[in-house]
């Protein structure tokens, strides 16, 4: 498998965010997505999830196998965390897990790799802000999905935590994962290539 | 589908009771009336198959802005609109549609004969109305849903919503109470309207969903 963006660009309304973006990863390869607030970083991540339109160029998966395109093939972490605050987190989970298919870890599992272990019975609307980051960082590891996208991932993370992220991408990476990370903090993963954007 | 149809219907009951805000605002419509026209009690049972309707179509309307409103908020539209290969989104807007049904526009029906004594309505009548909300109610739902597709990423869509809604769901509405009257009506004949209105929702519950996921897709931001 291989995710390939050839002089990719992506505009917000009638405004070019960003344009000329190439890059080629194959299975275990990770990219790093820094740059300057409002450099391109979460529309390029938008736009490589097919949540927005390629504006210019193309975005591509190559020997995909059962996945069709990039955003099959693809789990999102956005700034937001796609869960319910009045479901509890594991029915957060068990949901995602049945919608999304390809199951992984059992809900308890994941939240144990995250930290978690034993607050599956709580709403997810009573968490603190970690907490709520860990849950749905929980749901990349209830199915499966070769490609994680995420959009600066250790925001409201204190330092396990982060210690604890690094080691699930790096477990990702391993395991023939491909990961794209826009973050403006040292992510702790050895060996990912580096994209720098500017604001045009 | 099964797991979005029942955590939509979990969220729909758990989240802010909404179906209550349904049953009291038509309740509430119901209600006012008799002291806006009067005790005559024929001409309640007259106007009390329309009155029925409003007050349905006007309920139906109080929650559908927030349809997709909180799925926004929270990050989960995303993910929706990414599971499209493995669920067909409009699919998806369907299941949601349903479980938004059940959960705030199915209260109504099952409050409306209840609400029809309060108009003196006849038991034909009532359950002429009732059936007739049973079956077209659906339709505004899923008109409803390509309203709130299309102000999704609005601050306050709830009102362009129902403008939005409103001129469409007139016919179902005209459907609805043509069939109602013509349970009761001797010359007026209740089938032809009542399968029209039958057309209505079977054709609205195909193009609504579609057309709330072309929406979705390119209101995406």
């Amino acid at each position: 498998m291989r995710l390939i963006a050839d002089r990719l660009g992506g505009d917000r309304g009638s405004e070019i965010v960003f344009s000329d973006i190439s890059f080629s990863l194959a299975q275990g390869d990770g990219l790093v997505v820094t740059g300057a607030n409002g450099s391109g970083k979460s529309t390029l991540l938008r736009v490589m999830a097919g949540l927005l339109p390629v504006a210019r160029g193309s975005i591509r998966l190559e020997d995909g196998g059962e996945f069709e395109d990039v955003a099959a093939a693809c789990h999102y972490l956005g700034h937001e965390n796609g869960m319910k605050t009045a479901l509890t987190v594991t029915e957060n989970l068990l949901f995602w897990q049945d919608f999304l298919g390809a199951p992984r870890l059992a809900p308890d599992e994941a939240l144990e790799a995250v930290g978690l272990d034993g607050i599956g019975h709580l709403p997810f609307g009573y968490l603190s802000t970690g907490q709520r980051r860990r849950s749905s960082i929980a749901r990349l590891l209830v199915s499966h999905r070769p490609i994680w996208l995420l959009d600066e991932p250790t925001a409201g993370l204190d330092k396990a935590s982060e210690r604890r992220l690094a080691g699930l991408m790096t477990a990702h990476l391993a395991e023939g994962g491909i990961l794209v990370a826009a973050t403006h903090l040292p992510l702790g993963v050895e060996g990912m290539q580096a994209l720098e954007m500017e604001v045009l | 589908m099964l797991a979005l149809y029942l955590r939509d219907l979990k969220l729909g009951i758990r989240a802010g009771g909404g179906a209550l805000t349904g049953v009291l605002f038509f309740l509430a419509v119901i209600v006012t009336i008799p002291f806006g026209v009067g005790p005559d009690l024929n001409l309640l049972a007259r106007i009390g198959p329309a009155i029925l309707w409003i007050g349905a179509l006007l309920a139906c309307l109080l929650g559908l802005d927030r349809l997709f409103q909180a799925e926004r908020e929270d990050g989960s539209l995303d993910l929706l609109i990414m599971a499209d290969e493995r669920h067909m989104l409009a699919l998806s807007i369907f299941v949601k549609c349903l479980a938004h049904w059940t959960a705030s526009v199915l209260p109504l029906v099952v409050a409306a004969p209840l609400l029809g004594l309060f108009m003196n309505m006849e038991p034909a009548g009532i359950g002429a109305s009732t059936l007739t909300l049973l079956v077209g109610t659906p339709a505004i739902v899923f008109v409803g849903a390509a309203g709130a597709a299309v102000a999704v990423a609005l601050p306050r869509g709830g009102l362009l919503v129902s403008v939005l809604v409103l001129p469409i769901v007139i016919p179902v509405l005209i459907f609805g109470v043509s069939a109602s009257y013509g349970a009761v009506a001797e010359p007026d004949p209740f089938l032809q309207p009542f399968l029209m209105l039958s057309a209505l929702s079977l054709f609205l519950a195909i193009l609504g969903p579609v057309a709330a996921a072309v929406a979705l897709r390119f209101g995406a931001d």
